[in-house]
């Protein structure tokens, strides 16, 4: 690539990085205003207005009081905690069956399992809604956990695939030691499958800190609240408190990005391999 | 026992847990739910059966619903187009061989991954037609801004915008396309005499298309189910403008515990998504590129 290009190169990425970057330190910058001077039109914004001044640090602790941030964050926490568990165990569990034993009806059940991967929810959602509340779990954390711990059909698939290309010498050796198929599949294809795992526990323990819709539906507690749903009930109870919503959100946020400087292999990877690779 | 049954019974035991699941939150509500479309339900009394009268009105009476399935059309007319091209064009940009550029993919990656009610809450705050900056930006130039979320003409478009905010999470799975194409296809395009822009549309693009078709699939049913950001940001206005098929749906459901008619709802978008999909998949032996 010559100098020209090059240039040209980093002249279009730096353009198209201010509008990418630009929401996020607005919201930094916001939250650390005072309410009166959250103000960008009338002409007064310029690039130094982008400079919180004074900084009000208060907006902070101030969110934290106007929303139970800590409840909301230990309810949020246990439900990924035990999404994350059910899912990526459930999970490997089926995937070992589909991959390594060879039981009649695999193949066919194995299609019906990836059919099941692109069925919209909501064609199961009220019926699954009248099965849970028949069982009293309305309200309950129950219906967003125990699914969880049927597996979910595109991690089985991903893992399924994942487990194939494991070689099957190490399991057939431990076979001839008398070796079971549960003992082969904690003992050896779990150990090997880790970055497959954790693959699968990022992107459960994502879908769960993010779940609106879910909490939506089934919790009415205000004390059961988890981090995405109180956030919504905060923007839509106290309309107008830019900087504390700001600030509540970027505490929302930063566990987030704290993951994913210590993940990124993981959530690139995961993306690239669980989206473009068939 | 023969070694044949007891294959057969470790095969379920490990597979267990989905079959069940399976068959009490798939199987089983994808009847019931068939069944339920063709009667008038509200979860307290029992479901009472009225034939095809939910799908008849939906069909010839509701506007909203006839509103709903428009927005939804041209919400996915526009934002996954937009959405590929520009995902495309970041990941091109992103696979040049400059000095800094994993600190440029990270920059692109970072907005794809802040929470979607996060995300809402940002541009509730930027679009804000008085004091958000957006407008206030605009102002600098002379332009006063449209309303944005509150103006029906502008409230589509700027879901649409804030969807392009997060084109970092397809922009990756394009970028790993692009890694994948094998060097020997360009090095013999070289050899050819092409170009930089016959590499790029004879080379890149068609071995790109697997990649773009998976997007195209994914894209088209994930805004047909297109919720959380509508119902958080617009609540389905102004003027039912960005009142979404899924967020009819919903109210039908659970504000007017309309159950019957809602099933109707989600299976005419089943039968849709089916469609669609099966339609997008005709089309790709046209275009869609398979193997070197």
């Amino acid at each position: 690539m010559n100098r020209l290009n090059r240039l040209a190169t980093h002249t279009v990425l730096l353009i198209l990085a201010v509008p990418a970057l630009m929401p996020l330190l607005w919201m930094l910058s916001t939250s650390l205003k005072a309410d009166d001077k959250v103000y960008a039109g009338g002409g007064g914004f310029s690039i130094a207005s982008l400079i919180p001044h004074p900084a009000v640090w208060s907006n902070y602790p101030k969110a934290l009081q106007t929303v139970p941030f800590d409840v909301y964050l230990r309810n949020t926490i246990t439900l990924c905690l035990f999404t994350v568990v059910g899912a990526v165990f459930s999970s490997a569990w089926v995937a070992y069956g589909f991959a390594r034993i060879d039981f009649r009806g695999r193949g066919a059940l194995f299609t019906l399992l990836i059919a099941t991967i692109a069925m919209p929810d909501q064609v199961t959602r009220i019926p699954v809604f009248e099965l849970f509340r028949g069982l009293g779990w309305y309200g309950t954390y129950l219906p967003l956990v125990v699914p969880a711990f049927a597996g979910a059909p595109f991690y089985i698939f991903l893992l399924t695939q994942f487990f194939k290309t494991i070689p099957d010498d190490l399991a057939e050796s431990a076979r001839l030691d008398g070796a079971g198929e549960f003992r082969i599949f904690g003992q050896i294809v779990l150990p090997l499958a880790l970055p497959a795992l954790t693959t699968v526990a990022l992107f459960q323990f994502l879908a769960t800190w993010n779940d609106f819709l879910g909490p939506l539906i089934y919790i009415n507690d205000p004390r059961k609240y988890t981090l995405a749903y109180g956030l919504q009930q905060f923007m839509s109870a106290y309309d107008g408190q830019w900087a504390q919503l700001m600030a509540a959100s970027i505490l929302f946020t930063i566990p987030i990005i704290i993951l994913f400087f210590f993940a990124q292999r993981t959530f690139i990877q995961g993306i690239a391999t669980t989206g473009g690779k068939n | 026992m023969n070694a044949r049954t007891r294959k057969d019974l470790t095969g379920y035991v490990f597979i267990a847990p989905w079959l069940l699941g399976f068959l009490t939150f798939t199987a089983w509500p994808f009847v019931r739910s068939a069944y339920l479309s063709f009667t008038r339900y509200d979860i307290v009394r029992p479901a009472r059966w009225i034939g095809a009268a939910n799908y008849r009105s939906l069909i010839t009476n509701d506007d909203t619903f006839r509103n709903a399935c428009w927005v939804t059309v041209k919400f996915a007319s526009v934002a996954v187009p937009l959405g590929i091209v520009a995902g495309v064009s970041l990941a091109l940009l992103l696979n040049a061989n400059v000095r800094g550029i994993t600190v440029y993919r990270t920059v692109f990656f970072l907005p794809s991954i802040v929470p979607t009610v996060a995300t809402t809450a940002i541009f509730m705050w930027i679009l804000n037609p008085k004091i958000g900056l957006v407008n206030g930006l605009l102002e600098k130039f002379g332009i006063v801004g449209p309303a944005w979320l509150t103006d029906p003409k502008w409230a589509l478009w700027s879901l649409v915008m804030m969807g392009l905010w997060g084109v970092g999470n397809s922009m990756v799975i394009y970028l790993a396309g692009l890694k994948d194409i094998p060097t020997y296809l360009y090095e013999a395009a070289i050899v050819d005499g092409a170009g930089a822009w016959t590499r790029l549309t004879r080379v890149t693009l068609p071995m790109l298309t697997p990649v773009i078709f998976f997007n195209l699939v994914m894209g088209v049913i994930g805004t047909f189910q297109y919720f959380t950001q509508a119902y958080i940001m617009t609540k389905g206005g102004p003027e039912d403008s960005t009142r979404f098929y899924a967020l009819y749906l919903f109210d039908r459901a659970w504000r007017y515990a309309d159950m019957g008619y809602a099933s109707a709802m989600a299976w005419i978008l089943f039968i849709a998504i089916m469609a669609v999909t099966g339609l997008l998949f005709k089309t790709q032996k046209k275009w869609v590129h398979y193997g070197g």
